[in-house]
């Protein structure tokens, strides 16, 4: 099996699998995901993907509630979960030999797991203190707010974590309606990078999986955010010396042709990004654009931009600390001075080629570790598919200064643009 | 692979920096990190945040480039590199792909020798790290952390912030940054990894041609540490600010050194308090069975000296009294019962297990390496640890715990908003 060589099958019950042996050293990550997060929750259920994300840690008939923490570290392995919009994910990281523990566990609590009425009262309050905790953070209360304000009608309107209304009052049927909905094989994608032999590891995925019915296929909240024609602003008041903005401005789903423009862009405006999750470590922003307009001329002290790789048109954002010598005002008349200036005229071309050459640096560093190597196996099925990743360089190497400029000047308006400030009472 | 004697070598260069190099041949980057002996225990109170001050100016300007030169330099081959100080050492770490170690090298070589302290880069980063300063007074884990080194460390160094206070930060004068670099930056008891995707041989070579050549005939010895007081009675700080939802609550004392001869022992028994599976007894307690908080912990600093050991819980104000209780309890029960036989299999199963997977990044080895090297604990710990792990005992780490953490002689330190 060469290096890059991906086995990828299905099972008939619609059960994805995606395997990739890497023989470096002996482990092995293993990672179940499934098409479902915040994006599907309705009114009145916000943050249920997340809460039941909690709860399938909290033991199914085989193993009780706190008997697989035990076990897994007992085998000398790491496991998590994360929800995020259009996805949760699952995963353990274990001694190569360990193997049949991850893929067994994954598979029980598919279908297994048992939302003990007890339990979840229990993971009530501790889900209250992970939004509590939350709180305390002034960058966590804009961006919800910002978020609330960008989408009015699409349910990336609210956080992952949910709003406490709902956290308050969610129902243990409701948690365990929403498991049976989402969590079937036909929903899933398993990936799983290290070493291993594919053939032996898919002939016991098919043993474990085998019998699970594919489930129905689950609803979709069906709710296109409508163009924004004008702008929004957020005036959030509260304790403190410092003053927050974000900015945020609707742009494209990652499938989209123009994501990776909007991906160079966000290299040369607030610095090189990637998309990995799990290993490889970043470059700093300090020669980028917005920090020298704004923090070399001491208006901001900070400042950086996050795109996301999603399902449906998310947004752009640009997030800056102010310094305390200056008004937001200031920052954002900057702000909107670099604009202008990349709508203008495009970037030159040796700008570009710098920003491409930090790009195959971070995938480099990505590509190192085989826990970001088997996330990527999955996450590129979340929002698009595996291609998207084994393309990326190649697309954002086709990228011109005048697809830059054209991106800037679609996306990158006053009217398509939601603006929070934080500002200490 | 575990590193080795075999698999590391190691170097010290005429003017003492000691140069650990291991190569890894399944990567294309190269990681170079390491410490020098220039810290914030040599700061005056009134200058407290100089040694802090000073690593971060060290890349704002040299002899030979201004701030953007440098920065362009390392971000246009996509390359990162980073100072930052803390207690006893300055350190730095970057990372780039291997064809551009020598990019790597030669800032850190120019920073560290060359800095100059332009006065208008001074007045910039002053004013970053006043606006962090400011963040921080709203930051209730800092806050928590803050007042328990307070209670905990009261008359000794350890009870400074190493990033100072608005007005040692403002008391701070270019001289001072410059004075500061030039007496206590020195090549002894400098130690230096290079861990990626080249020879050893060869990057010994190239750290030798960048930094062999570096002399500082003024740099003092390392200072060493004021013994400490320990607490004799428990005690207890509350710092409240307005406008948060929760209470970040520390409890606990100061733990053992990394070279004294129980650590390992008191590093598995808090494994065993705060750390195995979901967060050990203390989380199955606080957030498992009683679901008070998210996260409920515990935490062993080791270090050159007694560094924290710390319980530590996110929690609701009006559940403040209700998680310190349990604590306490958890407390009792760990320094007067041995852990079970279990708990402790269980445990050493983890730490063996789980090594090969946090050596698999050159981050991690380079962590390892140089763990090795700040503690002498030889360059054949990692071949001899399963041995040492398995001759701690429960009543072991019975034996040791109490001279560190007893329930009636905790610092308990809480910030959020709080009850008058």
């Amino acid at each position: 099996m060469d290096n890059n060589a991906v086995f990828d099958t299905m099972l008939p019950n619609g059960l994805q699998i995606r395997l990739k042996e890497i023989h470096t050293i002996p482990m092995i990550s293993h990672w179940v995901w499934y098409r479902v997060g915040s994006r599907d929750e309705p009114t009145g259920h916000t943050g249920i993907s997340h809460w039941v994300e909690h709860m399938q840690f909290k033991g199914t008939p085989q193993f009780p509630a706190g008997t697989l923490d035990t076990i897994i570290a007992r085998a000398g392995g790491l496991w998590n979960a994360l929800t995020f919009q259009d996805w949760t994910t699952y995963y353990e990281v274990m001694p190569a030999d360990q193997i049949d523990l991850a893929l067994y566990l994954e598979a029980d609590r598919m279908l297994n797991a048992l939302y003990d009425p007890e339990e979840v009262e229990a993971e009530r309050t501790v889900v209250i203190s992970e939004r509590e905790g939350e709180e305390n953070e002034p960058t966590f209360r804009l961006a919800e707010e910002l978020g609330a304000a960008a989408f009015r009608v699409h349910p990336y309107h609210h956080e992952i974590i949910g709003d406490m209304a709902d956290i308050l009052t969610i129902q243990r049927d409701d948690l365990y309606r929403h498991y049976r909905s989402y969590y079937t094989p036909q929903n899933a994608i398993i990936s799983i990078a290290g070493d291993f032999d594919s053939e032996t590891v898919l002939a016991r995925l098919q043993a474990l999986y085998a019998d699970i019915p594919a489930g129905e296929e689950p609803s979709r909240l069906v709710r296109p955010e409508p163009p924004q024609c004008g702008e929004r602003r957020i005036h959030l008041t509260g304790p403190g010396e410092t003053t927050y903005i974000q900015t945020a401005y609707h742009v494209p789903a990652a499938s989209h042709p123009d994501f990776l423009a909007l991906m160079a862009l966000d290299s040369l405006l607030s610095g090189p990004s990637s998309l990995n999750m799990f290993g490889g470590g970043g470059v700093s922003n300090k020669t980028s654009r917005l920090y020298r307009a704004l923090v070399e001329k001491e208006i901001a002290i900070n400042t950086y931009g996050t795109l996301l790789a999603t399902i449906d048109p998310y947004l752009y954002g640009i997030a800056f600390t102010l310094h305390p010598d200056h008004k937001a005002d200031e920052a954002i008349a900057v702000l909107d001075d670099e604009l202008k200036r990349l709508q203008d005229s495009p970037p030159k071309p040796d700008e570009l080629a710098r920003a491409l050459k930090q790009s195959k640096a971070l995938f480099a560093y990505g590509s190192e570790t085989i826990t970001n190597q088997a996330f990527w196996l999955g996450f590129a099925e979340m929002f698009d598919n595996y291609d998207w990743f084994i393309h990326y360089l190649d697309k954002l190497e086709a990228v011109t200064p005048a697809d830059v400029q054209r991106v800037a000047q679609t996306y990158l308006t006053p009217g398509n643009r939601t603006l929070g400030i934080y500002l200490p009472e | 692979m575990l590193p080795s004697p075999e698999n590391i070598l190691r170097a010290e260069l005429p003017n003492g920096i000691i140069v650990l190099a291991h190569e890894n041949p399944n990567c294309q980057s190269v990681n170079v990190n390491g410490y020098l002996q220039a810290g914030a225990l040599s700061e005056p109170d009134e200058k407290l945040g100089l040694a802090d001050f000073t690593a971060s100016m060290l890349m704002r300007g040299t002899q030979q480039r201004n701030f953007q030169q440098i920065y362009d330099e390392l971000e246009s081959v996509g390359a990162s590199f980073a100072f930052g100080s803390s207690t006893h050492t300055t350190a730095f770490g970057g990372k780039a792909l291997a064809e551009d170690l020598g990019v790597l090298l030669n800032i850190l070589a120019d920073a560290l020798r060359f800095p100059i302290f332009p006065v208008e880069q001074v007045e910039r980063k002053r004013g970053q790290l006043l606006t962090h300063l400011a963040i921080r007074a709203q930051d209730t884990g800092s806050l928590a952390a803050m007042a328990f080194d307070k209670i905990v460390y009261a008359d000794h160094p350890y009870s400074r912030p190493a990033d100072g206070y608005p007005e040692t930060v403002n008391a701070i004068t270019r001289n001072d940054l410059a004075a500061f670099q030039r007496i206590h930056y020195g090549p002894r008891g400098m130690v230096i990894s290079v861990v990626g995707a080249l020879q050893p041989d060869r990057m010994v070579e190239m750290v030798q041609s960048e930094l062999g050549g570096w002399q500082n005939p003024e740099q003092p010895l390392p200072i060493s540490l004021l013994s400490f007081k320990p607490l004799t009675q428990t005690t207890t700080q509350r710092v409240s600010i307005p406008g948060k939802s929760q209470v970040d609550l520390l409890m606990g004392a100061a733990g053992p050194e990394r070279r004294h001869p129980d650590y390992l022992a008191v590093s598995l028994g808090n494994h065993i308090l705060g750390q195995f599976g979901m967060s050990g007894r203390i989380g199955e307690i606080v957030r498992e069975q009683e679901g008070l908080a998210y996260y409920a912990f515990s935490s062993l600093s080791g270090g050159v000296g007694p560094g924290p050991w710390y319980i530590g819980a996110g929690v609701a104000p009006e559940n403040v009294e209700r998680v310190i209780e349990l604590i306490q309890n958890e407390v009792v029960r760990f320094t007067t019962e041995a852990v079970s036989d279990e708990e402790l299999e269980d445990t050493v199963s983890y730490f063996t297990g789980v090594l090969p997977l946090s050596m698999e990044t050159n981050e991690g080895m380079a962590s390892a390496i140089l763990n090795m090297e700040r503690y002498q604990l030889g360059l054949d710990f990692y071949l001899r640890y399963t041995d040492i792990l398995q001759a701690v005992t429960p009543e072991k780490i019975l034996a040791a715990v109490p001279h560190f953490l007893q329930p009636d002689r905790m610092g308990i330190a809480m910030a959020g908003t709080l009850e008058a």
